[in-house]
């Protein structure tokens, strides 16, 4: 039967279904089930999140101050930017304002963040959906060095030798019959569709992006003293500076700062020579492989995030942009306030969730979770063993966020797209530049490729943008401003007895918020809507379609048994299931009541 | 099967030297703490061994274990990937999706039965049937226990395998639990941490391929040469603890000049780790260096230990808050009070561990 949806989508579940559990390099766990009609053409697709957490029960009680660390917990690959945006809800709650160089060096921490984990995405999550590196053993090596220089000749590991090497050391590796992470792939599937020496080319900088991302995130070790979880501070950051008197050496002092420069250099360096001229040259041989846009072409938002001064987060001021896109409109660019209870609303009716009231929207103000874990009439297996998923009802443990109604992609090419649609110079520049430089038109970026470019061209941007926050940071040092923290209102009892606020970030994967509520010094509320509940979002009451399901429609696939084109348009959304799945109530005194085995 | 390539035939191919070889052979004994003596050892297990299967699944987790992972530099991570273990079985990594992962799975639980290594990041959680954490339409639990019947050894990564971590957190909704109560058949390693430091996750499995042993544990199963310290016994922010000078506030001066972060609630005192050792990233830092006190993620329970900024005191009866308060407005120098007071949170750390151990045993 086919069905309609409200967003424009015409849903066939009648063909053969193709179950997908689990979805593999993703962070978390998710399956995903899709109907292909006579031709391997996907005419249905349903995304299921397979976990859930319970950390906002979790949270409440605690001191705000301690909330970032739990939050930040939520997900350990985009570590940091659930920290940023706790600290911020507990700021904007409690009005706490903060200095001028912790507003640089978070910005920078966030920036380096977007950078690594754009990085470890195309490289390591989602480069082998479309690189083979089977393939690569049968590369000439001087061609593959020919190659690299064509693609990017300042990029200095490129001779025929050094590609001989790798090449070699993968030949081996192969025939030793342990293929370890290579074991069971796709490689003879005919959507691969590079030459040997790209395959080469590419599984070379899966090596090269391995030891360079340790080195990105010592900005974070530097700043914050680890990373993975770097530490934060509500009302600044807690690393002190000092670069002129007694006691440098165990502050931000002049070393620290040389050794900040000289790895925002290496992301500038690798962005340019390898990331960028890679999706340049691989997207190349995939430009007619232009699947996947999904919602991108019609509902995106972002919240907009990297303020130029602390403290103020107008629109304006924000390096990444902030606005909503609807009904394919871009001419129109609708501003986006999170404390509207009309315009971000929660529906559970195909969540594992119950509000008990069907249809019910809620904001995170006022959100409430209660499990109910149910399958449909149709499912086939069982609670405990499932076969098929039935779509019309209850299926995911991800709730379905929708604006002002309206499902949403978020992420990099929803920022992108919103700020293509403002006007934003830096990206409008990227955009135009990329498209002429492949010779493709603006249309091509609403698809599964456009995702990806939109996140290498970020990354790029990030990189400039992180050098900017470094300098800006050195110049107010430099104009006798070393203040990291407000301490003012750190003890809890300058607070008012009861308090509310909002903190919003851009992760690497899109539009975060967190809302909180403060009572008697203690969280009496915490609420999260992250970017993969947006994007991995099953259907509403309405009965609109979420993006990654409305990505993966009309896709044909090679071979239905192997699902490489699923894999490669879920993918192009970095999917984060921790987060996604995380939710919580307001008050979790039912969850005590669920069964304990 | 074809012939297996040992690590030393991986390096010797890749150009390297038996000279560099030796050198990265001393290198790794130096970076396990290991005398001269064992660089042969550790030479001919590298020269001689097939790759260890290593299976590696994944619980209710934030994947930071996995992050930390793969920052590994002394041995890179794609060296350890590529040469020194199979990573049979990732499902954060691994190439293949849906059927064809769990059929890695499966040829690699039957072909290597006893062999392999179960590598647990996450934990199960047993509420709702297991359903809170599905993997291929079942309970995470199931695949847990399946993997872990033919394994020779299990290592639980980081706080959520060893622990529980932050999903166990009161009141633990999905009844968060970590590995070891649910297998309890097997030599299980905890490897604990939120995450685990880089180095010390490739130094446990390092050793375990070089040794062909588990590493000593100590009662809580934690490898003592990584796990056998606190930070505070070596942290080197330890002499202004001694001489009582204290950070007051955030930012304040004392903070600029790089003093002890007690009074600002680290929990570097009653922590086991190695961070004050063999540091972050590299060496680059590590908590306390950049001045945040350190939350003590490595412990159990420390979600539930109240506030992060409240100093380690407060959790019990003795008086060290006062002696560290009054040694802080004392003039610099005055050691003897600075030493009492560290023997204070020693003994307090001892009554800790005994109620612990005494949970665990009830």
């Amino acid at each position: 039967m086919v069905v309609q949806t409200p967003n424009g989508f015409n849903l066939d579940n009648s063909g053969q279904r193709i179950v997908v559990d689990p979805v593999t390099r993703i962070e978390g766990h998710m399956r995903c089930e899709v109907n292909v009609d006579e031709n391997n053409i996907i005419r249905n697709a349903v995304s299921t999140g397979t976990m859930w957490r319970g950390l906002e029960v979790i949270l409440k009680g605690r001191d705000p101050r301690d909330a970032w660390a739990f939050t930040e917990r939520i997900c350990g690959v985009c570590t940091g930017t659930h920290a940023l945006t706790s600290v911020r809800a507990v700021e904007d709650a409690l009005g706490i304002t903060i200095p001028d160089n912790a507003n640089s060096i978070r910005n920078m921490m966030q920036l380096n963040l977007q950078i690594h984990d754009h990085v470890v995405h195309f490289y390591h999550l989602h480069a082998l959906d479309w690189v083979n590196p089977v393939n690569a053993l049968r590369a000439d090596p001087k061609a593959t060095s020919e190659l690299q220089q064509a693609v990017s000749p300042s990029h200095p590991l490129s001779s025929p030798g050094y590609f001989r090497d790798v090449q070699n050391r993968l030949k081996k590796f192969v025939e030793s019959g342990q293929l370890g992470l290579f074991k069971n792939g796709y490689w003879d599937n005919p959507a691969y569709l590079l030459p040997p020496e790209a395959d080469l080319m590419a599984t070379t900088h899966y090596l090269e992006a391995l030891d360079l991302q340790k080195e990105i995130v010592k900005v974070h070790t530097i700043f914050g003293g680890k990373n993975p979880h770097p530490n934060w501070l509500v009302g600044g950051v807690p690393c002190p500076i000092n670069v002129h008197s007694t006691g440098a050496v165990g502050a931000i002092n002049m070393e620290r700062l040389n050794l900040v420069s000289s790895i925002i250099d290496k992301c500038i360096e690798f962005n340019k020579n390898v990331y960028i001229p890679d999706v340049k040259a691989i997207g190349g041989f995939y430009k007619n492989w232009l699947y996947g846009g999904g919602l991108s072409s019609q509902a995106c938002l972002a919240y907009g995030d990297i303020p130029e001064n602390p403290n103020d987060f107008s629109p304006e001021q924000l390096h990444l942009p902030r606005g909503a896109i609807i009904n394919g409109n871009l001419n129109e660019v609708h501003d986006v306030d999170p404390r509207d209870p009309e315009q971000v609303q929660e529906f559970v009716d195909h969540s594992w969730y119950s509000y008990g009231e069907a249809g019910k929207g809620l904001h995170p103000w006022d959100g409430v979770t209660e499990p109910k874990y149910e399958l449909g009439p149709n499912a086939k297996g069982t609670k405990t063993n499932i076969q098929e998923l039935d779509e019309a009802g209850k299926y995911s443990w991800i709730k379905a966020p929708r604006w002002k109604g309206h499902a949403m992609e978020v992420g990099p090419l929803a920022r992108y797209v919103v700020g293509y649609a403002k006007g934003h110079e830096d990206i409008k520049d990227q955009v135009d530049g990329l498209l002429r430089d492949m010779n493709l038109p603006l249309s091509a970026v609403f698809s599964t490729l456009g995702r990806t470019a939109a996140r290498a061209l970020e990354s790029e941007y990030c990189g400039r943008l992180q050098k900017h926050f470094f300098d800006k940071l050195v110049q107010n040092i430099k104009n006798g401003d070393e203040s990291t923290a407000n301490v003012e209102k750190w003890d809890p009892s300058t607070w008012p007895k009861e308090a509310k606020g909002v903190g919003m970030t851009e992760a690497p994967r899109g539009a975060l918020g967190h809302w909180i509520k403060i009572k008697d010094g203690r969280i009496e509320n915490y609420q999260c809507v992250v970017p993969t509940t947006w994007n991995g979002s099953p259907r509403d009451t309405a009965g609109n379609i979420g993006a990654f399901e409305a990505s993966l429609m009309d896709t044909k696939m090679e071979r239905p048994e192997e699902p490489v084109e699923i894999l490669r348009t879920l993918h192009s959304f970095d999917p984060c299931l921790a987060c996604s799945t995380h939710v919580m109530s307001p008050d979790g005194e039912e969850l005590t009541t669920v069964k304990v085995r | 099967m074809s012939q297996i390539e040992t690590f030393y035939d991986v390096m010797r191919r890749q150009g390297i030297t038996r000279r560099s070889f030796m050198k990265y052979c001393s290198l790794t004994a130096a970076a396990l703490g290991l005398s001269p003596s064992f660089v042969p050892k550790i030479a001919h297990a590298m020269e001689t061994k097939p790759r260890t299967p290593v299976i590696w699944v994944h619980g209710l987790e934030c994947t930071c274990c996995s992050e930390s992972f793969i920052r590994s530099a002394h041995p890179l991570a794609k060296d350890v990937v590529l040469s020194m273990i199979s990573l049979d079985y990732d499902d954060t990594l691994m190439a293949a999706a849906g059927h064809q992962a769990e059929a890695a799975l499966e040829e690699t639980i039957e072909k290597y039965k006893g062999n392999y290594i179960l590598a647990v990041e996450g934990n199960p959680p047993l509420n709702e049937d297991g359903m809170f954490c599905i993997i291929g339409g079942k309970p995470f639990v199931e695949q847990l226990r399946h993997a872990a019947e033919h394994a020779k050894a299990i290592i639980s990564w980081g706080a959520c395998a060893s622990y529980g971590c932050v999903q166990a957190a009161k009141p633990n909704p999905t009844q968060a639990t970590p590995v070891h109560k649910v297998i309890t058949d097997k030599p299980i390693i905890k490897v604990p941490g939120c995450p685990p430091i880089a180095e010390v996750m490739t130094g446990v499995i390092t050793y375990m391929l070089t040794f062909d042993r588990l590493p000593e544990l100590d009662r809580q199963g934690r490898p003592a040469m990584f796990y056998g310290q606190r930070i505070h016994d070596k942290c080197y922010r330890r002499p202004h603890f001694d001489a009582g000078q204290f950070v007051e506030a955030w930012d304040d001066e004392n903070a600029r000049k790089g003093y002890c972060l007690y009074k600002m609630g680290c929990k570097g005192p009653t922590t086991y780790n190695a961070c004050s050792t063999i540091r972050w990233n590299e060496g680059t830092s590590f908590p306390i260096q950049s001045g945040h006190g350190c939350i003590g993620c490595s412990e159990d329970g420390f979600w539930d230990q109240g506030s992060f900024y409240n100093r380690v005191t407060d959790l019990t009866q003795f008086g060290v808050e006062a002696n560290a308060d009054k040694v802080g407005m004392a003039a610099a120098g005055v050691v003897g009070a600075g030493v009492a007071a560290h023997a204070a949170i020693s003994a307090l750390k001892a009554a800790q561990k005994k109620t612990q151990s005494h949970k665990e045993e009830a």
